[in-house]
């Protein structure tokens, strides 16, 4: 299951369709407790602020606010483009760590995703 | 150019209708401290500058408008291009033609060229030189700005920002949202203040000064990211001089603050209101009834009287 975590959606889409027999249940679950996790963007704010997801998981953040946001890796390695009403972005997270990330138009708003196997 | 009237406030404004109409008189503390001898409280060196004769200064006025938002379409005004236009048409009918407009930035809602293109083609019916800096909303494209750079950046300095002299009035046009940072407010950077400082050095302490920005240079509200975090890098540069009006936008209402020979002062959106620091949930635009609208939406005008005289501002709204 280490190998599936480190190659994100894609591994774990082959998960999926792998028979079952060859991986015992009980690990699947372990591993792959959510395959996706949203976060809302909603007056200003990323909500839950933190949220802590498995390797292989998709973060789908989506604005709620009538103000453009993006969301932005404060290291740069991921960021959206500005998400005006209703849009979304969504980045899977394969390697376990924690990324800080904010608002690149309103800098006080900030979030992380804490990724743990 | 029309400068036959040597006072135009006298001529057009008597006081009553000053009083009336909301003025906030920038650098009135200015006047004092000039009056009061200017050189008893600053350096040797600013002294000295201070006793260089001023610049050629004469009366004329000036408008301020801000954050029209083109492209913005929700409820707290679906029609912000008629805004615009109303902004246009409230300049177009003033009595003394202003000499410039500066524009304090969100001149778009998201950076789209079309929108860039329906502003300038709003403004265009004016006949009036427009000066630009940017808001956040013009700097959210992919290329971090480049859009704006290439309808407004002719002539500009790195990412957007200016100076120039009318009538003896010293223009700052900068930029404080570009590359922010997170946690924090907005931003001018050590490129800029580094500008700033070979921009200011060779001008007598008896110029006045008009700084320009989209986010406020002083720090109106932390939580909401309202304020500049190093604003006071500019203002150490900015405090010898004995009349130094900073206006901006960004906050769609009218605050002002005072600081010594600095005054700020923030101005109402043509677009739509937001509410006062900390009294919503957030920033967000704020939905007005109908009818209230036209009352939080506004235009500024500037007349400077010439001389060491002050920048008298009137806020005027659409109501």
């Amino acid at each position: 299951m280490t190998i599936l975590c480190h190659y994100g959606r894609f591994a774990f889409v082959g998960a999926l369709v792998a028979p079952a027999a060859l991986i015992p249940p009980a690990a699947v679950t372990a591993a792959v407790p959510a395959k996706t996790q949203r976060v809302a963007i909603d007056n200003f704010a990323f909500a839950p602020q933190v949220i802590v997801v498995a390797p292989g998981t998709t973060v789908t953040w989506t604005n709620a606010d009538e103000d453009p946001h993006t969301v932005t890796a404060t290291d740069k390695s991921f960021h959206s483009a500005a998400m005006d009403t209703d849009e979304s972005y969504s980045f899977t997270f394969t390697r376990p760590g924690e990324y800080a990330y904010f608002c690149s138009l309103h800098p006080h708003m900030t979030g992380k995703v804490i990724v743990k196997g | 150019m029309d400068h036959d009237q040597d006072h135009p406030l006298e001529d057009h404004l008597n006081r009553r209708s000053l009083l009336t109409r909301c003025v906030g008189w920038a650098g009135t503390a200015a006047v004092y401290s000039i009056a009061g001898g200017i050189v008893s409280s600053i350096s040797l060196d600013a002294a000295l500058a201070a006793g260089k004769p001023a610049a050629r200064t004469k009366a004329f006025t000036f408008v301020q408008i801000s954050d029209t938002h083109i492209g913005f379409d929700k409820a707290a005004n679906p029609n912000v291009h008629a805004t615009a236009v109303q902004a246009v048409d409230r300049i177009k009918g003033m009595p003394v033609k202003p000499d410039l407009i500066l524009h304090t930035g969100d001149i778009t809602h998201l950076s789209k060229d079309d929108q860039f293109d329906d502003a300038r083609q709003i403004l265009s019916g004016l006949d009036i030189p427009i000066f630009y800096v940017p808001g956040e909303h013009d700097f959210l494209d992919e290329g971090q700005g480049k859009t704006f750079l290439s309808h407004y950046g002719r002539g500009t300095q790195g990412l957007g920002w200016h100076s120039f002299d009318h009538d003896g009035v010293h223009f700052v046009a900068l930029n404080n949202v570009a590359a922010l940072k997170p946690g924090g407010m907005a931003h001018l950077g050590d490129d800029q203040i580094a500008w700033l400082k070979k921009d200011l050095a060779g001008l007598p302490s008896s110029a006045p000064i008009v700084v320009f920005a989209h986010i406020p240079l002083w720090t109106v509200y932390e939580a909401w990211g309202w304020g500049t975090d190093d604003a006071d890098q500019a203002l150490t540069l900015l405090r010898r001089f004995g009349s130094v009006t900073v206006l901006n936008g960004h906050i769609h209402q009218v605050l002002h603050k005072v600081e010594g020979n600095v005054s700020f002062h923030s101005a109402r959106s043509t677009a739509y209101p937001q509410p006062a620091p900390g009294a919503a949930p957030s920033p967000g635009p704020l939905k007005v009834p109908t009818e209230q609208l036209p009352s939080m939406l506004g235009i500024r005008t500037a007349n400077f009287v010439g001389g060491n005289g002050p920048i008298a501002l009137i806020d005027a709204s659409f109501a």
